[in-house]
């Protein structure tokens, strides 16, 4: 499967994982093809390695999240670090301690790598400022999601063999979307044709200086693409009427079967998840095995996941 | 107080259109005696004071109309002793405090405190502008007549805008009977709320919340709208845009009679320099494009624009160190007001005479006030600059209180050597 050249013993040059921008296309092929030996490792019986034995990662989520957080922690695990996931809820943070003092005392207790999801986009770069540890982004504000962005390649090279060449439709709520950022500056570096479809109300400014073509019409975007991404309408992050409802965006935006049958025959469909079924993808679809990949997607996760851990801890020690 | 000589000077005074070798006396009371040419070295008086200029430029001491004291209730930020010292290392004589304090200054008893602070703690000349609404909350406006009586040079809200359009045609209709300058911070609430950074291509990238320049043209364009039919005195605080720009120009051709002003900051920088999220750069209206910077210069050059803030903003270092949405907004800048402003003049953006009367006798003149110009009779402020010397922005040097300079490092040419208030050489730079 791995078309990806195998790049000459380079080393990431970077301490922390906070972007794809910060990413070169030698970076991203070291990581994909690490976290390609994980996934038969994962699919084994025995998973666990001592790779990472006598490292402590610490999850600081400071945004609700399953899968990510759990992808994190099942990864540290199975590369045997000692695994520590902060409860914000419960947390100093609450109480009125700065990201900055939280950063200061939790690198008192000298951990290896930091996971931060935070609600502040350049939150990781701030933490990342301040700990003598790798910092691995998992998701700030509506800036980066380095690792989603990541596994989606993974998936996407795992089943057609590379990116170069194809043509991508990221769709749906661009505006608060960090997965759709990610995924447009490293399917953009490994070659692909970025389309985004979203009505007006959900693009971003200049969107397409990130060089990427702008549909708002499904059809037109989805035409001959070979794989569709669905993100998901985001009604926590939205202030104030973006949309007439739910119904509305579903004709004009959700991924239906005949909104589908523009893009390629084999085209597959992803999502980061959580799906709003019936509301950006028809349930249906989402589970369709021949064209859906959004549970590989999950799976993937994990090795990729393992791979950044890897990668990053080494360049601190 | 002896006669003081300044000699050898090239004196550049906008206001008369005087820009000539000479020289400047001032009397024992602190007073311009005359200025001119015919003040030299041949003609002084043998036992009176001299001051050879050595062909520095003399000027009057700058007029700032934009700028944040902590006082009261934010003393760990700036205080009137730091604000001055401040000033002064940036020839700055006189300043327009804003009221976005706590408590807010907003009735006659704060103001009473203010004039005594101003005085007992400062050397420069404090124009305390009060609020135009009661405790700026855009429901109740202030007493205008009484607080002007009082000394308030001019009303704004400060960081807010009024929103309310029935208040605001009121405000303007109100005040226009005790001749109240009214200064709008022209941002529309609703346009920009949770933005961060200019929207585009920038706030795209960094995944930050933009503020359409449309926030600023629309509360503009209501305000003028109004001022047709409740003139009054009405100056636009800070503009950013190049959409503004062009409303302004329009409405001052068409013979509306208005002033507007833009903050150093947004001449000299744009949106590109927030580089990984610095929030020193995080400013109230935001840094734009390049295309809206260099708008904004072309407006200082035909008139659009009449004056230049420093938009002073000390921020404690605990308010910056946060996340980006987090972080206060604001930046110190009367110390660098002038260098900044200089850049534009080396770098051939704007004349010197244009750009030194937008910070004197532009700014005095909006205001009313016997400033910003070297007229016989008038305290002797000014500010003697050496425009040629190079010299490196420092945090660590800045005499503000707070250090949040969003020009750190950088190179400019042009500095304050000594700053004279009523007379007196309140500032000297140390060689």
């Amino acid at each position: 499967m791995a078309i990806i050249k195998k790049p000459k013993a380079v080393k990431i040059k970077q301490n922390h994982l906070l972007g794809i921008q910060d990413l070169s296309f030698s970076d991203v092929s070291e990581i994909i093809n690490e976290a390609k030996t994980f996934i038969q490792l994962n699919r084994s019986s025995s998973k666990k390695m001592d790779l990472l034995r006598g490292k402590t990662q610490i999850n600081l989520f400071f945004e609700p999240s399953t899968r990510t957080q759990s992808s994190f922690e099942l990864a540290g695990k199975r590369l045997g670090a000692d695994v520590m996931s902060m409860n914000i809820v419960n947390s100093a943070i609450k109480k009125g301690e700065t990201l900055i003092d939280t950063a200061m005392t939790l690198n008192a207790m000298h951990p290896d790598i930091i996971v931060i999801r935070h609600q502040d986009s350049g939150a990781p770069n701030l933490l990342s400022q301040k700990v003598n540890c790798a910092v691995i982004n998992a998701g700030d504000g509506r800036r980066e999601h380095p690792t989603q962005a990541l596994l989606d390649a993974l998936t996407i090279i795992n089943r057609r063999g590379k990116v170069e060449g194809l043509k991508i439709a990221i769709c749906g709520d661009i505006l608060h979307s960090r997965v759709a950022r990610s995924n447009i500056y490293l399917m953009n570096m490994l070659g692909a044709e970025v389309n985004i479809v979203a009505p007006k109300t959900l693009l971003p400014h200049s969107i397409e200086r990130l060089g990427v073509k702008v549909f708002t019409d499904m059809k037109k975007g989805l035409d001959k693409c070979d794989i569709v991404m669905m993100l998901r309408l985001q009604n926590e992050r939205m202030q104030g009427s973006f949309l007439p409802s739910p119904r509305e965006y579903y004709e004009y935006f959700g991924l239906t079967p005949d909104k589908i049958s523009v893009a390629k025959k084999d085209a597959l469909i992803m999502h980061p998840g959580p799906m709003n079924r019936g509301v950006e993808i028809d349930t249906n679809l989402a589970d369709d095995i021949n064209r859906s990949v959004i549970r590989e997607q999950v799976e993937l996760g994990v090795a990729v996941r393992m791979a950044c851990l890897k990668l990053f801890c080494k360049k601190i020690s | 107080m002896k006669e003081k000589y300044l000699i050898n000077a090239r004196i550049i005074d906008p206001k008369n259109q005087v820009d000539v070798i000479g020289g400047l006396i001032i009397d024992e009371n602190g007073k311009i005696k005359a200025s001119g040419k015919k003040i030299t070295i041949q003609n002084l008086p043998s036992d009176s004071e001299i001051l050879d200029l050595k062909n520095q430029i003399l000027i009057p001491g700058l007029v700032d109309m934009r700028v944040f004291v902590g006082e009261p209730g934010y003393e760990y930020k700036e205080n009137f002793r730091t604000l001055s010292d401040a000033a002064l290392s940036g020839g700055v004589t006189s300043v327009v405090s804003m009221p976005n304090t706590l408590p807010v200054i907003d009735n006659v008893s704060m103001v009473d405190f203010l004039k005594r602070r101003g005085r007992d703690k400062s050397k420069i000349n404090i124009f305390p502008a009060a609020s135009l609404t009661k405790n700026t909350d855009g429901k109740q406006m202030t007493e205008f007549g009484l607080l002007k009586r009082k000394g308030i040079a001019a009303f704004t809200d400060g960081t807010k805008t009024v929103q309310d359009p029935q208040l605001m045609s009121r405000i303007m209709s109100f005040a226009s009977q005790s001749e109240s300058l009214i200064m709008q911070h022209a941002e529309d609430n609703i346009l920009s709320k949770g933005g961060l950074i200019n929207d585009g291509e920038i706030s795209t990238r960094l995944g930050l919340q933009g503020i359409p320049s449309l926030a600023e043209k629309i509360i503009v364009e209501r305000d003028l709208s109004f001022l047709e039919e409740y003139f009054c005195r009405y100056h636009i605080s800070q503009v950013s845009s190049e959409k503004t720009v062009s409303t302004i120009r329009l409405a001052k051709k068409a013979g509306k009679i208005f002033s507007a002003g833009v903050s150093i900051n947004n001449l000299s920088l744009n949106e590109n320099d927030i580089g990984d999220f610095r929030t020193f750069l995080k400013l109230s209206p935001p840094l734009r494009t390049e295309n809206d910077r260099l708008a904004l210069i072309e407006g200082v050059n035909d008139g659009s624009i009449d004056v230049i803030v420093s938009d002073h903003k000390p921020q404690d270092e605990e308010s910056k160190r946060l996340t980006f949405a987090q972080a206060a907004t604001g930046a110190a800048g009367v110390e660098t007001l002038l260098p900044l402003a200089l850049e534009l003049y080396h770098n051939n953006s704007i004349k010197l005479d244009k750009l030194i009367a937008t910070m004197t006798s532009n700014p005095a003149k909006i205001l009313q006030i016997n400033k910003g110009s070297l007229d016989t009779g008038n305290d002797a402020d000014l500010c003697i600059l050496d425009i040629n010397k190079p010299w490196v922005v420092k945090q660590h040097e800045l005499k503000s209180k707070s250090k949040n300079t969003p020009i750190e490092d950088r190179k400019l040419q042009g500095i304050v050597t000594n700053t004279f208030v009523k007379g007196k050489n309140v500032f000297c730079r140390n060689k």
